[in-house]
């Protein structure tokens, strides 16, 4: 074959270009690595230390502008263990006051791979956590001495309130779980523990920064690296406006003092929750520091269980809080008009059943049926809605829709309030009874007791005060929520937006009335404020394992709500006797921001009683 | 022409030792480096499963395997089969990104059983054959007609696209080297060099937009200046009178003195863009008088150039403007431009550390500090170069480099002795895979190229790369070794 030498010669560009390229690497690599010092300089075997420069979280006020929550800087002692060289152990003891066992200890942990998984010879580790000032300052002096050792400055919490433990929410080490979701964290990072720190961690922790500093031979730092060049500022986390207003949470713990459950109040025309009590509960100040898990450990082996947020996990009968929602959909559904009347002979008898009542006038329609919490008159609805096949079908369809009404109330399903762990409470569907009793086998009176909030329902205080908000507002209310307002951010869509239950908004005004007229001459008289129209309903809820809950749901002003409220005291006895004086004494404060002469006596009580509590069986 | 059996035992015979030799030295050298790059204070030996270095060492003596099997086959195979292979390929790569898992945004692995491979490393084997399998066709001419151009595009172009829908940019830009091949085989060097020439104006205009230079932004001052010169140069190769050149240099030079005078010394300032483009304009207009009043067609090369140049040049920074200001950065930052501290310009620079850190020895073996410290991020892949740079000193770095060179001029030479267009060919491929991975690779890591995520072959740690270049080496040793079978 023959061939083409004048194309043959080609061979010699393309060999010359290689030949050039290699040449022009050449002479870079040898400018890189013999004629520029300034790479060695600055690599020069451990040159550099990248810190983390912990950016400030964001603060925390409270709705008045209070400041409740603040930083303090904490001091980590960290070390990279290559670079650690032989040091005067004793002098680095005393400086800490710690004894060498305990140092050896640390030394010990640190390397152990199952307690330090991040653990690498390479990279930084914290050796000591979260020295006092006073520490800080003795071992900056020395730190020249002991090569390897780094001070890293982190931030930790303080509060200026012992209260709201359960809203605040604290700080906590992050975990290797927290590492693998989130490139944020580095190992020995902090992260918003239960609360609000949790919920809003994205908007209270801003970006983290770095600092590049050179380090000599021996360790010691130099300084910044090109004058800080390469450093990158952090930003600090957004600050956030809660709606809580803290006077009132402290007033609203101190009434629930040596009981059990939880108050929560709201603002009914902005959904925002102006106290969120859990009792009992603890102060925040517990959780900040090294000694957080040793008081974290005693808080979770508390049999009250502290941490447990009752207000928004806590699942309770609702008792005869439920009645109104009752009312309400008796109204939609055309059941009833307000001038309906049903029979009460001291309870509902049908049926060979019987639920009992105390004695008022008979027959009664529903507005007086609500003053004096009926219960026969809301069995009757309940069971002519239920089993009333001409309309439904079956009792299961008339139950679903019975159920999607509630639904739309709030019940069945988490608020979407923006706080974690909050419990859906249970609402039992035509399925549920379906599989118990068999499909057909079970009709209005089988399950009547959820009429009057009993039986299988349950729902969480926080449900129970936006149903006292939604009828606040007359017909709508606003996903609650415990923080106002996020610095240089609007507030998520979802917490501005006026939810509308299926329910008519021409029937709330009746249920209102009747709330009104539970107070004016009812069941909830004591609720009463000089000077104050007040709306609220009792509840007494029946539970197997003891004494009756005591609650209370209401709102006032009547004519212009201000604050809607719910109160649960576990094992409290009648809604009378702590329900209504803590959620009417609550409202009370913060109306008129003091207690009426009249009420003191009231006051004094709430504050001075303590229930005993049985250790639970488990 | 003889033809005799082609038999295994005298493949040894003929093998062309040197590069086995090179391939060796490089894959030792890789493991090593490997190790090296991995290396954790407490952590297992060189040899163990678990770290990337035993399973180099693994893939690398698997790869000896196939080699091995490669060297046995019969050399006409690669000839006979080259189109069906490359077709299978072609579907491979076609149907991975439905079937591959996504890895950082690439869709381009696919596990068999243990281990995942990358089609794209192994399609460059089969391109290459099919290319050489058009060249080898009888009387086959580059340039004889028109259509073989698109052939050949059309073999090269194919796996692009597909490689570039499985978002591989990296691996899809290798194949762009085949223009090496297309070059050898009769291509003009001037679409190489136009090529080239673009590339450098669109870099150069996007990243000098300071002003420095009488009023102009230093990059397109830089290009003019280039455009001048080329057309100097240009002029007088295809003149091979020195009257043009001549004229150009005192036109061009005169101007400039004379603005620069009146610039700096007198404090009159002109506009400077204008006056460079029309200096350019007056001197392409002026030679392609003399080219039509001298009867020299050819001269119109220079013209045709720069004004396509100028045109090009205006073309880069107005589209570039439209752009929105983060796509910009974008680009900059996927050019090396813009030192983005997170991203690629973080990585150039700490490896730019670590290499440098580097003196002439280098820190020792598994001393170095950069590369364990984890500054340097995929350092026992496509920076695996920056491990040696920093361990193994200037020296360590340019026997590396002085491997390569001998690697592509051996295969080089191997390409010219071979009988048949279809080694030939062959050959010339391996040779540009190779020249391009080498570039751009080394040169990422050196800070002198753009940040693109190839290989380097034979030291990176990868099954796929580690056994893509094997194949197409031994391939060509097996080719080679049967050279004497034809003459």
């Amino acid at each position: 074959m023959r061939k083409d030498y004048k194309l043959e010669k080609r061979k010699y560009i393309i060999g010359g270009f290689i030949i050039l390229i290699a040449i022009i690497y050449g002479i870079r690599l040898f400018d890189l690595q013999l004629n520029d010092e300034r790479y060695k300089k600055s690599a020069d075997s451990n040159a550099f230390l990248k810190k983390t420069v912990y950016p400030s979280r964001g603060l925390m006020y409270d709705r008045n502008g209070e400041l409740v929550v603040f930083n303090q800087p904490a001091y980590d002692v960290m070390l990279i263990p290559r670079d650690v060289q032989p040091f005067d152990t004793l002098d680095f003891c005393e400086t800490l006051h710690i004894t060498p066992d305990q140092l050896r200890k640390r030394f010990a942990d640190m390397r152990d791979k199952r307690l330090n998984p991040g653990y690498s010879s390479y990279t930084p580790q914290k050796l000591i956590t979260q020295l006092s000032t006073q520490d800080y300052g003795r071992l900056q002096e020395k730190l020249y001495r002991f090569p390897g050792f780094f001070i890293q400055k982190r931030i930790l919490r303080q509060y200026n309130y012992a209260t709201a433990a359960n809203v605040l929410g604290n700080l906590r080490e992050v975990s290797a779980n927290d590492i693998d979701k989130d490139d944020y964290y580095s190992p020995g990072d902090y992260t918003g523990d239960l609360g609000v720190e949790r919920s809003y961690e994205p908007y209270l922790r801003g970006v983290k920064g770095m600092e590049v500093l050179i380090r000599d031979a021996r360790g010691r730092i130099q300084g910044r690296y090109e004058g800080g060049a390469h450093d990158i500022e952090p930003i600090s986390g957004r600050d956030l406006t809660l709606s809580i207003d803290v006077k009132l949470q402290q007033y609203a713990e101190s009434l629930m003092v040596g009981k059990r459950g939880a108050i929560v109040a709201i603002e009914p025309h902005t959904g925002e929750i102006l106290c969120l009590v859990s009792s009992p509960s603890y102060d925040p100040r517990l959780l900040v520091g090294r000694p957080r898990g040793q008081n974290y450990k005693m808080l979770t082996q508390d049999e009250s269980l502290p941490l447990f947020d009752r207000a928004l996990g806590g699942a309770y009968p609702p008792g005869s809080t439920f009645k109104p929602t009752q009312g309400l959909i008796f109204l939609q559904e055309g059941i009833i008009t307000t001038s309906t009347t049903y029979p009460c002979y001291h309870g509902y008898i049908n049926g060979g059943l019987r639920v009992g009542c105390h004695s008022h006038g008979s027959p009664l329609p529903l507005k007086p049926a609500l003053q004096t919490s009926c219960n026969a008159y809301f069995c009757w609805g309940f069971k002519n809605m239920i089993d009333r096949r001409s309309k439904y079908g079956s009792s299961a369809n008339a139950f679903e829709i019975w159920k999607k009404h509630l639904v739309s109330m709030g019940y069945g399903y988490a608020l979407g309030v923006d706080l974690p762990h909050e419990s859906r409470g249970f609402l039992p569907n035509a399925k549920f009874y379906n599989k118990f009793y068999g499909e057909g086998h079970w009709s209005a009176n089988t399950v009547i007791s959820v009429a009057i909030g009993q039986g299988e329902i349950l729902a969480t205080p926080l449900q129970i005060a936006n149903l006292a908000a939604t009828i606040a507002n007359r017909g709508w209310f606003i996903t609650p929520h415990a923080v106002k307002a996020i610095q240089d951010t609007v507030m998520p869509a979802e917490m501005l937006e006026r939810r509308r239950p299926t329910i008519d908004e021409k029937w709330y005004p009746d249920i209102a009335e009747g709330m009104r007229m539970a107070v004016t001459g009812g069941t909830c008289r004591r609720a009463a404020i000089p000077g104050i129209d007040v709306a609220g309903k009792t509840g007494t809820a029946q539970n197997p394992h003891g004494k009756d809950h005591s609650a209370f749901m209401g709102f006032a002003p009547f004519d212009d709500p201000k604050i809607a409220v719910a109160v649960y005291v576990e094992n409290g006895g009648f809604g009378a006797v702590f329900g209504v004086p803590i959620g009417s004494l609550v409202m009370e404060k913060y109306l008129t921001d003091s207690i009426s002469p009249s009420r003191k006596y009231m006051e004094t009580q709430m504050l001075n009683t303590t229930l005993t509590y049985a250790k639970p069986k488990r | 022409m003889q033809n005799q059996r082609d038999s295994s035992p005298s493949v040894f015979r003929h093998l062309d030792w040197v590069t086995v030799f090179i391939y060796l030295a490089m894959v030792i050298a890789g493991v090593v480096s490997i190790y090296a790059a991995s290396y954790d204070f407490d952590n297992a030996s060189m040899f163990s499963f678990d770290e990337f270095s035993g399973k180099q060492i693994r893939w690398i003596g698997l790869g000896l395997i196939l080699g091995f099997i490669v060297l046995l086959t019969d050399s006409r195979i690669y000839d006979t089969y080259a189109y069906p292979i490359y077709i299978i390929f072609l579907v491979i790569l076609l149907i991975t990104p439905f079937i591959a898992h996504d890895i950082k945004g690439s869709k381009s692995w696919i596990s068999l059983g243990p281990m995942s491979l990358q089609p794209a490393e192994f399609a460059k084997v089969a391109t290459a054959l099919a290319l050489a399998k058009l060249f080898s066709g009888y009387n086959f001419v580059l340039n004889a007609r028109p259509i073989n151009y698109v052939k050949a595009l059309l073999i090269i172009f194919t796996p692009i696209i597909l490689i570039l829908l499985q978002n591989e940019t990296g691996s899809a830009l290798a194949y762009m080297a085949l223009f090496f091949v297309l070059y050898r085989e009769g291509m003009s060097g001037l679409i190489l060099f136009a090529a080239a020439f673009a590339v450098v104006i669109f870099v150069v205009a996007v990243k000098f937009t300071d002003l420095s230079m009488m009023g102009v932004p230093s990059g397109e001052f830089a290009i003019m200046i280039m455009i001048m010169l080329i057309m100097i140069v240009m002029t007088f190769l295809y003149d091979r009178r020195l009257e043009l050149p001549r004229n150009l240099v005192i036109w061009f030079g005169g101007v400039l003195l004379i603005v620069w005078i009146l610039g700096s010394l007198c404090g009159i300032s002109l506009p400077g863009m204008a006056i460079m483009i029309g200096m350019i304009v007056i001197a392409a207009a002026y030679v392609a008088v003399e080219a039509i009043k001298r009867h020299r067609p050819q001269l119109f090369v220079p013209v045709v150039t720069a004004v396509l140049s100028v045109g090009f040049m205006f073309s880069v920074n107005f589209a570039f403007q439209q752009l929105q200001p983060h796509q910009q950065q974008r680009i900059r930052v996927v050019l090396g431009i813009e030192e983005d501290l997170r991203g690629a310009g973080y990585n150039v620079n700490q490896s730019k550390i670590a290499i440098g850190s580097g003196g002439l020895l280098g820190k020792g073996f598994l001393n170095g500090t950069q590369t364990k410290l984890k500054y340097v991020p995929e350092q026992h892949t496509d920076f695996i170069f920056c491990t040696i740079g920093e361990e193994e000193g200037f020296l360590g770095s340019i026997i590396i480099v002085a491997l390569y060179l001998a690697l592509i001029l051996r295969v080089i030479s191997i390409a010219e002795r071979q009988p048949r267009p279809f080694g030939r060919v062959y050959a010339y491929c391996v040779a540009s895979y190779f020249i391009f991975h080498f570039c751009i690779n080394i040169g990422m890591v050196i800070g002198l190229c753009p940040v693109i995520g190839i290989p380097l072959p034979f030291l990176s740690y990868g099954g796929s790369s580690l056994w893509g270049f094997t194949l197409l080496l031994f391939i060509l040793l097996r080719i080679d070794s049967a050279r004497k079978s034809y003459s």
